[in-house]
């Protein structure tokens, strides 16, 4: 029978829990509803003006300049994604197999292939802009060196290498975490089921597609909608590397750069725009929280439990 | 109790009751943390004359420094004095109605400062001044003095001397030109370092007046020579970052850099042997006039809510003497807009040289109030012509029109 009289371990679990609630809402909930809010009022630098409704919602969704800004890095967080899904991703599922069948170094390689995760992006970010730099850089010399100067480009400064630059340094930097992952649910596979299966065939592909990955579907939705999440919260590697406009010409600018730019203004762009900005941090918010929702519920039916 | 213990309390109580008796304490905060030092000896300049007060300073690194000030204005835990910012920065700040005005009767040495300075202090919604400006930067061109003699090379003055002066590094294996496009800023610094002379003067007064827009020829032109001279960059300038291009400059791997004055002190804390030469962006015709491009920093306010109203006052009023401008100009290697200040350093004396015929770095001066602020539409149009991928005149359209969805003289 459920009790609802306060108990003393009724009151124990509560005790437990409000502070890290309390912190929650404070710094998580609070935040949130209040951006909500900045985005129903035109600003004046730091003063709040009139409640404009859904004026800002439709300025950036409908008109121009926003327009064509918001759309612009919408379709480059889109590559991103897409591009990360199958990089990334694909490279770490291959590296865990590897790791799991423990080929020669297994151990070594283990630790080599987590150890960029434990770098703050910072320090990633401007290694790789040192190594990508075309008058001193280590890649262009790298290439020279080998006779293939022809090949020598300024990664970071060309529409047609920036962005692919950035996911490739992303790639490099994270590849070990959905490893790991990965990993885990492969030691997670029963002995026996995989045993049965080396008897019915030699081929590794069939064993690959039959066997191991249906039984790491669950870790896979996992990595699959922090991916998500993750490259459409990008930030930190595209600032540090293409500075705040989206360096060369808006073809590394993504939603969270822009956000930051129109509510916070640049120290060399322009002014801040709470009203703006609010509302595309809360539409990136709805879109980020429904789309990793029905992504869950799409990749949950897939899986299989054990 | 041990005798050391009772001195210690003596002193305590000691300074407890007389501390308020002689010295009322205001906060004074700024972004200028390497100034730190500097800054604490023109304090105690400032104590020295008024006994009665003490300040108290704190800078916060300069990229946060606006959001902590606005945050703690906002809730009424801000500083008596603070730095703020210029133009649209500054209106930011100046709109919620924090800063303390600053009419004649509260210091009266503003009426003579320079009016473009008092401009980057004004609210432009009440023509009101809020703040002391305390330096200008200037755009325009650096060369590496020492280079040049060796190589018999003179200052460059006109386009042809430019083309001169860096086919003569490229043949010595020099870089003609340390700059790079990645960093979208320096796009900006590019545009009106580099093209001010081109543009001239009629252009920006045209501009101002609503009878010219970023489409004149005068505009174009200036762009197209920019562009033109890309030819000079580093190989692959587009992907070329801002600190890698001082370096190229600062190390004499590059013999001209388009940059601002402010690179000068840079370059030496880099190679202290440089001999940095400074010149007028140039010029289409040999006797045309030599243009630089310059904007002010940022200025001293007080807080309008501020409860040491007469203290705060009177170190601002310190702040816009003369005798604070001559010890801001020596320490801090930097133009004071305050009149009567020399500069000793030849430098200084150089760039101040230059400032004499300049006209505004427009885009903040007058374009970065709204969105898109043209500072935003120079940065990537013009970056996006250098990498080949616009023209000039496509580059001049788009700024136009950007500007145009709220600056009613370009709506036609």
């Amino acid at each position: 029978m459920p009790s609802f009289k306060p108990t003393r371990r009724g009151l124990w679990i509560t005790s437990l829990i409000a502070p890290g609630l309390l912190v929650m809402i404070l710094f998580v909930a609070y935040p949130i509803i209040s951006a909500l809010a900045y985005a129903f009022y035109d600003w004046n630098g730091l003063a709040r003006g009139e409640f404009v409704g859904f004026k800002n919602f439709s300025d950036v969704l409908l008109r121009e300049p926003y327009k064509s800004d918001i759309q612009n890095a919408f379709m480059n967080n889109v590559i991103v994604f897409f591009s990360l899904m199958v990089i990334q991703n694909g490279a770490a599922f291959l590296l865990a197999y590897a790791l799991w069948r423990e080929f020669p170094l297994a151990r070594f390689h283990r630790i080599a292939v987590f150890l960029p995760v434990v770098l703050s992006t910072v320090i990633v970010g401007y290694l790789w802009k040192l190594f990508l730099n075309p008058v001193f850089g280590l890649v262009n010399n790298l290439l020279k060196s080998i006779g293939l100067t022809s090949l020598a480009q300024p990664w970071l400064g060309q529409p047609e290498t920036a962005l692919p630059a950035l996911i490739l340094v992303n790639a490099w930097h994270w590849v070990g975490f959905p490893t790991l992952i990965f990993l885990a649910a492969m030691q997670r596979i029963p002995g026996e089921i995989y045993d049965a299966a080396r008897m019915e065939t030699e081929s590794e592909w069939v064993k690959i597609r039959k066997i191991i990955w249906p039984l790491v579907a669950p870790a896979a939705t996992i990595v699959f909608v922090l991916q998500f999440i993750g490259s459409f919260n990008w930030f930190e590697l595209p600032y540090v590397m293409e500075d705040i406009l989206g360096s060369p010409y808006g073809h590394s600018d993504v939603l969270a750069l822009y956000f930051y730019r129109l509510a916070f203004g640049g120290p060399s762009t322009g002014v801040a725009d709470f009203g703006h900005g609010s509302a595309v941090a809360v539409l990136v918010f709805v879109f980020i929280t429904a789309f990793a929702a029905t992504m869950t519920v799409f990749l949950r039916r897939r899986e299989i439990e054990l | 109790m041990k005798p050391f213990v009772k001195t210690i309390l003596a002193a305590a109580a000691f300074a407890g009751l007389a501390a308020p008796a002689f010295s009322e304490e205001i906060s004074f905060w700024g972004w200028r943390t390497e100034d730190v030092a500097q800054y604490e000896d023109f304090i105690a300049m400032f104590e020295k004359e008024n006994p009665d007060i003490t300040v108290k300073l704190r800078m916060v690194e300069a990229v946060s420094y606006g959001t902590i000030l606005k945050t703690a204005l906002a809730g009424e835990a801000g500083p008596d004095v603070m730095m703020v910012r210029a133009y649209g920065s500054f209106e930011d700040l100046a709109s919620g109605g924090y800063l303390m005005p600053l009419t004649d009767d509260v210091v009266p040495a503003l009426k003579d400062f320079p009016e473009a300075a008092l401009m980057a202090e004004t609210l432009r919604s009440d023509e009101t001044v809020y703040a002391i400006p305390f330096a200008s930067q200037t755009m325009m061109m650096l060369y590496n003095k020492g280079m040049f003699d060796d190589m018999g090379l003179a200052a460059p003055k006109t386009w042809d001397d430019i083309d001169a002066a860096a086919q003569a590094l490229q043949e010595a294996g020099i870089f003609p030109f340390a700059n790079g496009t990645a960093a979208a800023w320096q796009n900006e610094v590019l545009t009106f370092g580099m093209g001010a002379s081109t543009m001239g003067k009629g252009f920006y007064e045209d501009v101002m007046a609503g009878e010219a827009d970023f489409t004149d020829p005068r505009f174009v032109d200036a762009l197209t020579r920019i562009q033109n001279a890309s030819q000079y960059f580093p190989d692959g300038f587009v992907g070329l970052d801002y600190p890698s291009s001082q370096q190229l400059f600062a190390s004499g791997m590059a013999g001209m850099f388009v940059g601002g004055s402010y690179e000068i002190a840079a370059m030496k804390s880099m190679n202290p042997d440089i001999e940095v030469g400074v010149a007028p962006a140039p010029t289409v015709n040999p006797d045309d006039e030599g243009l630089v491009a310059v904007y002010y920093d940022g200025g001293y306010a007080g807080n309008a809510a501020s409860e040491h109203k007469e203290a705060v006052t009177k170190f601002l009023n310190f702040l816009a003497s003369q005798e604070f401008g001559q010890a801001f100009a020596d320490e801090l290697s930097n133009i004071s807009p305050i009149p009567g200040v020399k500069f000793s350093n030849p430098d200084l004396q150089a760039v101040a040289d230059l400032n004499q015929n300049s006209i505004p770095y427009m885009m903040l001066v007058h374009f970065r109030f709204e969105q898109p602020s043209g500072s935003t539409l120079v940065q990537e149009n013009v970056q996006k012509m250098m990498a080949g991928d616009e023209t000039p005149e496509e580059a001049g359209k788009i700024i136009t029109d950007g500007i145009a969805t709220y600056y009613e003289p370009f709506q036609k």
